[in-house]
């Protein structure tokens, strides 16, 4: 599904990813933690080429995103990405929100853009807030819009860039429970994300980045009560 | 010496012939300016140096240079570079609009530049080109917020419209000075010119802030 090879990212003379790998199959679900400046999100961003990596492959069902003729806007249309700040578009309704993409890159009919926006919007519980503004919304509403809007696409791959950091605590609940039931329908997964509680019930596999390269990984049970690095340790005994 | 408002009087109706031509030079310009000023702004802003450099190299001159000069450069020296008899009314539109095209580019730059990094990427990141996320994401909320700074550029151009009437457009302007010709009351000519302008543009400005407000309504966020 998902497949990066030694991913580099320099900004100037900051080296921030040093040779990165991950491999991401079907239905997997992956969350990344790690210290803040350590690379998470700017690995996240070269998934989906919003950063251009320095150097490294990366494959998206086979398709090498570095290759001249790889086309990134019809690699985007596969890959949602969910942002920590939402990101949702202002002079849009929840409802606009989640199919002006649809209805602009895909050339989907309004009314089933519609239809399949509200199917979404009620998916992620806010079916009563489809004519809302994002002004009018919560954060968690509006992370949850973002979501639905991500969905619309009808990618292969989520990423998750933090989606809870900027969420009051009560709101983080409603957000993870929609990811969780995400993931239980099978949706590959990349979550960069400081929740361990999600971490440990829902990944697959859990790895801790530290200085622009991945430390150690491994299922959530051994990587959060049998950690073998150092630097994992160092990590977790400050946040559980 | 007394004010005299008879000759005011007099002369009002004759004023008022060139209130339209400001009018009309100042909208024409304006919207024509609107229009270039926004592909302007998308060249500035284009990281193709081929729409790039012009842009700014033509900004830089608009806005660097005299409207008077421009003016007399478009109507006495073209001509002779060219070999055409100049048309003054041709002219003096086209030194408004291209002269109001550089001032709006640069507002509308500043408008799209203001719009939060984060829409971009998220536009992009559902898999829409660079152009459907400008137009579909960026401009709707761009275009809202220079309404102000539009509204300025505006008043500005209704009073640098006056300059036209060096090269004989009869506006408000020239038809004031043909009035303290004729008259030999070239303050009242004068004084009377400047009420009109200010009672224009207090009016446009009264137009624009309703315009706002009602956009400001229609924005929520």
């Amino acid at each position: 599904m998902l497949k990066v090879k030694d991913l580099h990212k320099k900004f100037g003379n900051l080296h921030v990813l040093k040779g990165v790998s991950l491999e991401v199959s079907k239905g997997e679900v992956v969350v990344i933690i790690g210290p803040s400046g350590s690379g998470k999100s700017t690995f996240l961003r070269c998934i989906n080429h919003l950063e251009k990596p320095t150097s490294g492959h990366i494959f998206i069902d086979g398709v090498d995103l570095e290759a001249p003729t790889t086309n990134i806007n019809v690699i985007r249309e596969k890959v949602g990405m969910v942002f920590q700040q939402f990101n949702l578009f202002p002079h849009l309704t929840a409802l606009e929100n989640v199919t002006l993409a649809p209805e602009k890159v895909l050339k989907v009919p309004r009314s089933e853009a519609r239809e399949r926006a509200k199917a979404l919007l009620s998916k992620v519980g806010l079916s009563d807030k489809c004519d809302s503004y994002p002004d009018q919304l919560s954060g968690g509403q509006k992370q949850r819009v973002a979501i639905a809007r991500a969905l619309a696409m009808q990618p292969k791959l989520m990423l998750f860039d933090e989606p809870t950091s900027a969420l009051d605590p009560e709101m983080i609940g409603e957000v993870l429970a929609v990811m969780r039931e995400l993931a239980e329908e099978g949706m590959t997964m990349v979550v960069v994300s400081h929740e361990m509680g999600f971490a440990r019930e829902v990944a697959d596999r859990v790895l801790l980045m530290a200085d622009g390269v991945f430390v150690e990984e491994g299922p959530p049970r051994e990587f959060f009560t049998n950690p073998k690095h150092e630097r994992t340790k160092a990590f977790l005994s400050k946040i559980l | 010496m007394v004010f005299d408002l008879e000759v005011v009087a007099r002369y009002l109706p004759f004023l008022l012939e060139g209130v339209g031509i400001t009018v009309e030079f100042t909208l024409i310009a304006f919207s024509a300016g609107s229009v270039l000023g926004l592909l302007l702004a998308l060249g500035r802003i284009s990281k193709n140096p081929i729409f790039h450099y012009p842009a700014v190299a033509y900004i830089d001159f608009v806005r660097g240079t005299p409207l008077l000069a421009q003016i007399y450069l478009i109507h006495f020296g073209l001509p002779q570079i060219f070999g055409y008899t100049p048309v003054g009314y041709v002219d003096a539109l086209l030194a408004l609009t291209l002269n109001s095209t550089a001032y709006i580019a640069e507002i509308m730059r500043a408008g799209i530049e203001s719009i939060d990094r984060g829409q971009m990427e998220a536009a992009r990141s559902l898999g829409m080109t660079y152009v459907q996320a400008m137009r579909y994401v960026i401009l709707p909320q761009a275009l809202r917020r220079v309404v102000p700074p539009m509204g300025n550029e505006f008043i500005a151009l209704l009073k640098e419209s006056s300059l036209v009437s060096v090269i004989g457009m009869e506006d408000l302007m020239m038809k004031s000075r043909m009035m303290a010709g004729r008259s030999f009351r070239p303050f009242e000519a004068y004084f009377t010119a400047a009420l009109i302008y200010l009672a224009l543009t207090l009016t446009f400005s009264r137009i624009l802030g309703w315009g706002e407000r009602r956009m400001g309504k229609s924005a929520q966020g």
